[in-house]
Parts: C-alpha cells; sequence; structure tokens
C-alpha cells in the first residue's frame, strides 16, 4: 500500500516535469527548486510536530481522554471534539499534533475526523488574517454558516463507515 | 497565459505555532523520559522518527506536485472555466479544482474571489473552498499523512468527498431562502 502511494505519486511528479521540461529548460528547473525549497522549509515544523505528538499523545491521561473522546463517546464526543477543533488556535503544526496525540491516546476515528475537520473549517487564525481580508466578507459568513454540519456528517459518516 | 502565475508561498521555517508545539513536545519528552524512563523514551522517539522518514518521500513528491501545477496551469484559466460553469456540475468542477490547485491560503483565497468576478455563484466559491480544506492533496500529502500514516488519511479524505458538495448545495439553498447574501455587487 505505501510503496503503491509512493509510485503513483513519483509518477505524477515525472509526468508534470515532463510538461515542465516541454515548455523549457527553466520551467522545469524552477519547479524543482522552488519544490524542494519548501520540503526543506516545511522539513523542521513538520518533524517537531509528529515527533512532539508522539510524546504528546503518551502523557495525555488516557483515563480522561477514553471516556470523553473515546469510540463509546459517540456524537457528544464529537461535539467535543469539533467545539475543540473549533477554538484550536495556530497553524497546521497545532492543529495535526493535537489530532494525532489525540487519537494515539484512546480518542476515536469519528471523533478525531471531527476534531479536523472543524479544525480544517473554522481555524480562526487562517479565518482572521487570510480569508476574511482576501474575501467579500458575505461569502466568508455564508461559507461558515454551511460549514457548521460539515464535521457532524464527516463524523457520522466515519461512524457507518467503521474504523479507518 | 504562457506567465506562469507568480510564486508567492513564501513561508517561515519556523513561527510561534511551531515554537509552541515544540515547547510542549520537549515537556511531554522530559515527562516520559524521568515517568517512564529511557528505554520507554527511547522506544517512542524510534517509532515517531520512522513513520516521519516514511513519509518524507510522500511530503517530497507533494511539495514537487505542487509548484509544477502552480507553474503549469494558469490560474486565470481556471478561474474563467469555473465561473462559466453554473448548476451541479459547477459544484462539481468547482470542488474539484478545490482538491486540484496546490497552495496555502495566499493562493487560493484570491483564486476563489476571481471565481466570483469570472460569474461563478456563491455555492461553487463555497465549494471550492471547502474542497481545498478538506479534501486538497497538497495539504494532505504535506502535512496530514506524516502525522496520520496513509490508511486513516485516505479513509478521512474519502469519507470527506461529498462534503463540499453538500457545503455548496446548502449555500444556493440558503442564498434562494434570502437567508444570507450570496454573490453580486456588495
Amino acid at each position: 500500500m505505501i510503496i503503491a502511494i509512493n509510485i503513483l505519486l513519483w509518477a505524477v511528479v515525472a509526468a508534470l516535469a515532463f510538461f515542465a521540461a516541454m515548455r523549457g529548460r527553466i520551467l522545469l528547473n524552477d519547479g524543482l527548486r522552488e519544490g524542494a525549497i519548501e520540503f526543506i522549509r516545511l522539513l523542521p515544523r513538520i518533524g517537531i510536530g509528529v515527533v512532539g505528538s508522539g510524546f504528546i499523545a503518551e502523557v495525555l491521561p488516557r483515563e480522561l481522554i477514553g471516556p470523553w473522546l473515546g469510540p463509546e463517546s459517540g456524537f457528544m464526543g464529537v461535539f467535543l471534539a469539533m467545539l475543540g477543533g473549533a477554538l484550536t488556535p495556530g497553524g497546521p503544526v497545532v492543529g495535526f499534533s493535537i489530532g494525532a496525540a489525540a487519537l494515539k491516546s484512546g480518542a476515536g476515528a469519528p471523533q478525531v475526523i471531527a476534531y479536523s475537520t472543524a479544525w480544517a473549517l473554522y481555524a480562526i487564525h487562517r479565518l482572521v488574517v487570510w480569508e476574511v481580508p482576501l474575501m467579500p466578507a458575505h461569502i466568508v459568513w455564508l461559507r461558515a454558516a454551511v460549514s457548521l454540519p460539515l464535521p457532524f456528517i464527516a463524523a457520522a459518516i466515519a461512524m457507518l463507515a467503521g474504523r479507518p | 497565459m504562457t506567465q506562469p502565475a507568480p510564486q508567492r508561498r513564501r513561508r517561515r521555517a519556523f513561527d510561534w505555532s511551531t515554537a509552541a508545539i515544540a515547547a510542549a513536545a520537549l515537556g511531554a519528552a522530559a515527562t516520559v523520559y524521568w515517568r517512564d524512563g529511557r528505554d520507554h523514551f527511547l522506544e517512542i522517539l524510534g517509532s515517531d522518527l520512522t513513520l516521519f522518514a516514511e513519509m518524507l518521500p510522500k511530503v517530497l513528491a507533494g511539495c514537487l506536485i505542487g509548484t509544477f501545477v502552480t507553474l503549469l496551469l494558469p490560474r486565470e484559466l481556471v478561474a474563467r472555466w469555473v465561473g462559466h460553469e453554473s448548476g451541479f456540475a459547477g459544484l462539481l468542477i468547482a470542488a474539484f479544482f478545490g482538491f486540484f490547485l496546490p497552495g496555502g491560503p495566499i493562493t487560493i483565497y484570491p483564486v476563489a474571489g476571481a471565481f466570483l468576478v469570472m460569474g461563478a455563484d456563491a455555492g461553487a466559491v463555497v465549494a471550492f473552498i471547502v474542497s481545498w480544506t478538506l479534501i486538497g492533496y497538497t495539504r494532505a500529502l504535506v502535512w496530514e499523512l506524516p502525522f496520520f500514516g496513509s490508511e486513516f488519511v485516505l479513509w478521512r479524505i474519502a469519507e470527506a468527498l461529498p462534503l463540499p458538495i453538500i457545503a455548496g448545495l446548502l449555500a444556493r439553498m440558503v442564498v434562494r431562502a434570502g437567508l444570507m447574501r450570496g454573490a453580486g455587487p456588495p
């Protein structure tokens, strides 16, 4: 599975690099350089988050996570997770670290999905810093309003489909 | 149209979010070391580093795919395409480009704004933003995979596939019912 995904991804990279090369050497070089720079910039943040979430999961109180956010917590757990996701401040490293730590320390998959869906849709930081200045205000509010049921729907689908 | 979109995805390698997580991680690591001993500490460190290392080729591939698509696909073309399509097909196309267009908020929101200028309705714009947020592949590859592993992420994305369409339809209903304002002059 992991190998198949890698092969697929790198086939896509090769195809895109080929198209870029057809349009000129400079475009190919630009793409490769920009992509590599992006990767190197992201590495420390992802590394700290991934390794950090393992340790954070280890010190989280399992006896609290289980009843409140575990697979048995049902829609109450989904609601709590959704609230937590919408209120989590900071960039992706914070949201993903917390979600991964919760999953490792006993939170249920639908609850974690509700958390990360709510966080992705409402991340206060992104909404205020990017969406409000760059989009017409009434579209931002419309988007926020119709996004309300989505974490619930995502969690419900996850519950019906079974644990990933 | 031959002019590639300007590269504006400048990200700092370190920021306050990372600093906060780094502080929490250090505290947690110290607690584990002191409470459970060195062996358990090394065990956790080893398994997390393995997960991280396994995902690195995918993260690099995600970064390269993102930059190449940005360079090869003029955003004006996408905006015109989404803007001229309406009905259910309009929602599907908007959701598809939300999945397909790479980039962070600084590139995505201006594209969504351009959709409006090119005549897209509020439903399509909402479907596009929700799709980028929940099923965009660059975000999943670069961020989500290293944290959650392939299986969880594939499941989560498969289960999120209907959400952009649901959001787009809801937005159209809300606008049609006169509860909120849709596209059009402010």
